[in-house]
């Protein structure tokens, strides 16, 4: 008896671990979203609402689609070439060393954590980039990514993203950089090593940056060409700067403006300057807590900022800065700096020359907490007294004490697409695609519109199948090649819209 | 009748000659379709500009021409040509003399063309009630952040120009290729900007009036309607501002608007066409107006339905995977072409100070410096974009590389590598150094040829207005 029950148990624990070999025990994992859902009421009796707030940028799906769920040895670019909108792909840990990229909508790439194990992306300093991305309402989180040469997290115009509690470590430029987008979550997420800026908000609209840690990188969090972004509750130490917001000059997008960092602990970031020369970041001096270049409307509050050798927050023009670009058409001043009350010890206390030289114009020596340098309009200072600072006598007091009234400035329910009727959708490929070979009236190249309005009048269907896969149907002319790539919704609208389009 | 200049693409549509004017087409089509049977590509440039297209997206380009640029002097080019028409002989001879014997025939039934221009708008275009064109493309289901035009795949572009009637765009077209644009009626826009070459003239440096050698080439014309400035330098803000500048430049067309105006004036048939172009105005034939037309007709070279934007669109079996390598390279922040290059359009349409080398023995082209009048622009050039970059070669503002591979290569060479020591640049910041792979190089020339769409070309008149002979076959260029 006493041994069947050993075997039982080691056979149990031989099925286990071929189950979990095998892939097999991945039902056996509870995953609870980790954004959204219910919220504690906690044990003080207060008006409480019972909705789940849904805090996040992504929308809410209303019906989830297939899990898929990839292992070690798996490609995880195959399973996003499988995935259509709806679906979410669960990677199992163990190591991956590929670039994954979606250009695809609606798609959730979560890593699965196991007693601290991780699915970890290794670009073995070879590869570029682990994660690009392009399509909207993109949520990546729980993965290490470690040895890119590129950038960690990047999206190019990607409207609607969360990226959160990624690990993520040397992984070249930038550890997380979304570019042209708007709308997103960055949150919980631990970066360090980036030659650039270890969370790079560039170009980008209506984004929040939360709960994050950055550290051994040359800037911690860049707010850059952007506008509506908070940058709140980071813990931002030993890099070289802290939390910039700035404009860099010779962009497309032109500005930054509305930028509220707050609550942050921002600490020894004293790191000597090891980006690559000619790079903006690279004329950051190294001991700066909070840069702000040229950008509007920046309010900095209830921060710690401690133990920065140039300053505590240094705010300059870009007249001030060395080897920028001209931009006539980007605004060179930081106007409305707005400083409410933060924690600063110990800043300022070994500055660079420059910053030494303009303190002494105003027979200022010693410590600098705050800096200022250049024109400003509209910039103001709450309980200037507390700090030691320079060029801020222009500053009025602010006229509100706190940003408490702002939660955040991601939008409600998401960016919406662009909303297209059908039949706009239809002219424009209809014009844009199908006249490039068919003429309202006589030969083009194909058949004229009239011929094709008499062979398929009230069959937009069947229009539909044939412009997706043609075949030959008039010896004298040539094959039309498929418009497969239009996609379903575009192909019927446009087959609707040649049908009854009059000249 | 149907017009006589229409934007038919098909050789078919001649194919019933409708006046006398098309009695050519009798000895020149048989002739024509003979000719395309075989393989020389150095005679198709004629079949072209009788109205062909060239289906293929590649349109190869003559091994001949690709050396003549190759060399420097002027002399040595001279004598590679004589030694490609020697190898290459008699075809080639027997084929260029007829052709040259046909197209004087055609000219005198050509003496006095009446020409009705097109009531309909280029393909791409939808006419409105009131009798303009205006634009519809598929990236008109986009947004793009702050309305810059620039972002990812499912981007809007910016805001093109549109809204010119489309006599006045056929107009534009007739004036494009007609060379009594020129002081000396040796040039037409055509001449640089050659529909058979991607707009260009496969030249690293273009060739003016009297064989006077450009600084720079000349760039692309398509999906110029989408551009907020002009010329490599940035100089001008708008496609009317840009075209005064080759047309009175003494380098390039040599003309002046007095002079101008004459010439137009004494060939008789323009004048019915401004009146066509430019209804109900006193003047209707006057400088603004040939300004006018010519903006109307760039505006509606348009080229956004690549390969490249199959996938955009979401079709993703639209490329290789090779070519989608290359997209990854592409946009990836260690090459970061996709920073300046940025899609739907492939330009950020800023400035960009890159370094490289001139054409040997060449001062450094300030650039922009002279522009902005600013010292950090110097050797500063506006991004190019790179659709259709595949059919204009020579690249960069001089033509320094000769093919896609050497001037991706040359991002990889290092920050200023190619840069004198006594030259002060500053660089930007994204030329840095990549350290791309021979490998992700190719992957890099793969994908920007996907970049190729000459679907929507114009087809070149059949006859120009002036009686003029046409000048933008290659190697047409006056030499003197």
């Amino acid at each position: 008896m006493k041994n069947l029950n050993t075997l039982a148990i080691g056979l149990a624990v031989i099925t286990f671990a071929a189950g979990w070999y095998l892939g097999g025990s991945n039902d056996a994992l509870t995953i609870t979203s980790s954004s959204g859902g219910k919220s504690y009421s906690g044990g003080y009796e207060a008006e409480q609402s019972t909705a789940s707030k849904g805090s996040g940028a992504v929308k809410l799906r209303t019906t989830e689609g297939t899990t898929h769920i990839i292992n070690p040895g798996d490609s995880i670019q195959a399973a996003v070439e499988l995935a259509v909108p709806g679906d979410t792909i669960q990677v199992m840990p163990g190591t991956y060393s590929e670039t994954v990229y979606i250009d695809k909508d609606d798609i959730h790439l979560r890593g699965v954590i196991v007693e601290g194990e991780r699915a970890t992306l290794d670009g073995l300093k070879t590869l570029n980039d682990a994660i690009l991305f392009s399509g909207n309402n993109i949520i990546i989180e729980n993965f290490k990514i470690i040895d890119y040469k590129g950038n960690g997290i990047m999206s190019q115009a990607g409207n609607n993203f969360e990226i959160r509690n990624n690990l993520i470590i040397d992984t070249g430029i930038y550890g997380i950089f979304p570019q042209l987008g708007k709308n997103g979550l960055i949150e919980h997420n631990v970066v360090s090593g980036i030659a650039d800026a270890a969370i790079y908000v560039g170009m980008s609209d209506n984004i929040h940056v939360a709960y994050n840690e950055v550290f051994d990188s040359v800037a911690g969090i860049e707010i850059e060409n952007s506008r509506h972004a908070i940058v709140e509750n980071n813990h931002t130490h030993h890099n070289t700067g802290g939390i910039l917001a700035f404009i860099t000059p010779g962009l497309p997008v032109k500005d930054t403006y509305d930028v509220i960092i707050r609550n942050n602990f921002i600490m020894d970031n004293n790191t000597p300057n090891f980006g690559a020369p000619g790079s903006t970041v690279a004329g950051i001096p190294a001991g700066t807590g909070i840069l702000i270049m040229a950008a509007d409307d920046v309010v900095v509050e209830g921060n710690i900022i401690s133990n920065h050798k140039t300053a505590g927050i240094l705010i300059t023009d870009h007249g001030n800065a060395d080897d920028l670009t001209l931009d006539p058409e980007s605004d060179p001043n930081a106007d409305g700096a707005m400083i409410l009350d933060n924690v600063m010890l110990n800043n300022g206390y070994d500055t660079i020359d420059a910053v030494r030289a303009f303190a002494l114009t105003e027979l200022h020596t010693g410590d600098i907490d705050i800096f200022q340098i250049g024109p400003t309009e509209g910039s103001c200072i709450n309980n200037r007294h507390r700090y030691k600072t320079v060029g801020v006598s222009d500053f009025t007091d602010c006229d509100f004490t706190n940003t408490d009234d702002i939660d955040n400035y991601l939008l409600a329910g998401g960016a919406e697409p662009r909303v297209i009727l059908p039949s706009e959708r239809g002219e424009i490929a209809y014009l844009g695609v199908c006249t490039g070979c068919h003429a309202y009236a006589g030969r083009l190249i194909g058949p004229s519109v009239q011929e094709i309005q008499a062979l398929y009048a009230n069959r937009p269907e069947a229009l539909v199948d044939y412009i997706n896969s043609p075949i030959p149907m008039r010896a004298d002319y040539p094959e039309m090649p498929a418009q497969n790539y239009l996609g379903a919704e575009t192909q019927l609208a446009v087959a609707n819209y040649i049908l009854q389009v009059g000249n | 009748m149907h017009p006589s200049i229409v934007w038919a693409r098909d050789l078919t549509s001649l194919d019933e000659p409708q006046s006398t004017n098309h009695l050519l087409h009798f000895i020149y089509l048989p002739l024509a379709r003979i000719l395309s049977t075989v393989n020389l590509n150095w005679l198709k440039i004629y079949y072209f500009t009788y109205g062909n297209i060239e289906r293929e997206e590649k349109h190869d380009l003559p091994s001949y021409r690709g050396k003549r640029n190759n060399n420097k002097d002027l002399g040595l080019k001279m004598g590679e040509a004589l030694k490609y028409n020697h190898r290459h002989g008699a075809r080639i001879s027997a084929g260029g003399f007829l052709f040259v014997g046909l197209f004087l025939v055609s000219y005198a039934f050509a003496a006095h063309p009446n020409i009705q221009l097109s009531d309909t708008c280029p393909p791409s275009f939808g006419l409105s009630e009131d009798n303009r064109c205006s634009l519809r493309h598929m990236y008109q289901l986009y947004d793009s952040l702050q309305d810059s035009g620039i972002g990812g795949l499912k981007t809007a572009l910016p805001k093109a120009r549109d809204g010119f009637t489309p006599q006045q765009i056929d107009l534009g077209r007739l004036l494009f290729f007609d060379p009594i644009l020129s002081a000396d009626n040796s040039l037409s826009c055509a001449t640089c900007h050659n529909p058979a070459q991607g707009f260009g003239d496969g030249m690293g440096r273009s060739i003016g009036i009297k064989g006077q050698v450009q600084m720079r080439s000349a760039p692309t014309l398509w999906n110029s309607a989408f551009l907020s400035s002009f010329f490599w330098d940035a100089r001008a803000q708008s496609l009317e501002e840009q075209a005064l500048g080759p047309l009175f430049s003494a380098n390039e067309m040599g003309n002046t608007p007095e002079q101008l105006m004459a010439s137009l004036k004494s060939a008789t048939a323009y004048r019915g066409l401004f009146e066509q172009a430019f209804p109900d105005v006193a003047t209707a034939m006057s400088v603004d107006h040939i300004i006018t037309a010519l903006t109307a007709f760039q505006s509606s070279l348009v080229s956004l339905n690549s390969r490249y934007d199959q996938y955009a669109h979401g079709y993703h079996k639209a490329l290789s995977k090779n070519e989608i390598a290359g997209l990854n390279v592409f946009r990836s922040f260690v090459a970061r072409c996709s920073q300046c290059h940025t899609p739907p359009l492939f330009t950020n349409q800023q400035i960009a100070v890159i370094g490289t080398p001139e054409p040997e023995g060449l001062p450094r082209d300030v650039g922009a410096q002279q522009t902005f009048n600013s010292a950090v622009l110097r050797g500063g050039f506006k991004v190019p974009t790179l659709r259709n970059i595949a059919q204009t070669a020579p690249y960069m503002h001089s033509g320094r590389f000769q093919t896609l591979r050497e001037a991706a290569e040359f991002y990889t060479g290092g920050r200023g590598h190619a840069v004198p020591e006594d030259e002060e640049l500053l660089l930007h910041w994204h030329i840095s150094e990549p350290n791309l792979t021979s490998d992700e190089i190719d992957r890099l020339v793969d994908f920007m040829k996907t970049l190729s769409d000459q679907s929507l070309i114009p087809a070149t008149p059949e006859q120009l207005p002036s009686g003029l002979p046409f000048k933008h076959m290659e190697n047409m260029h006056e030499k003197s």
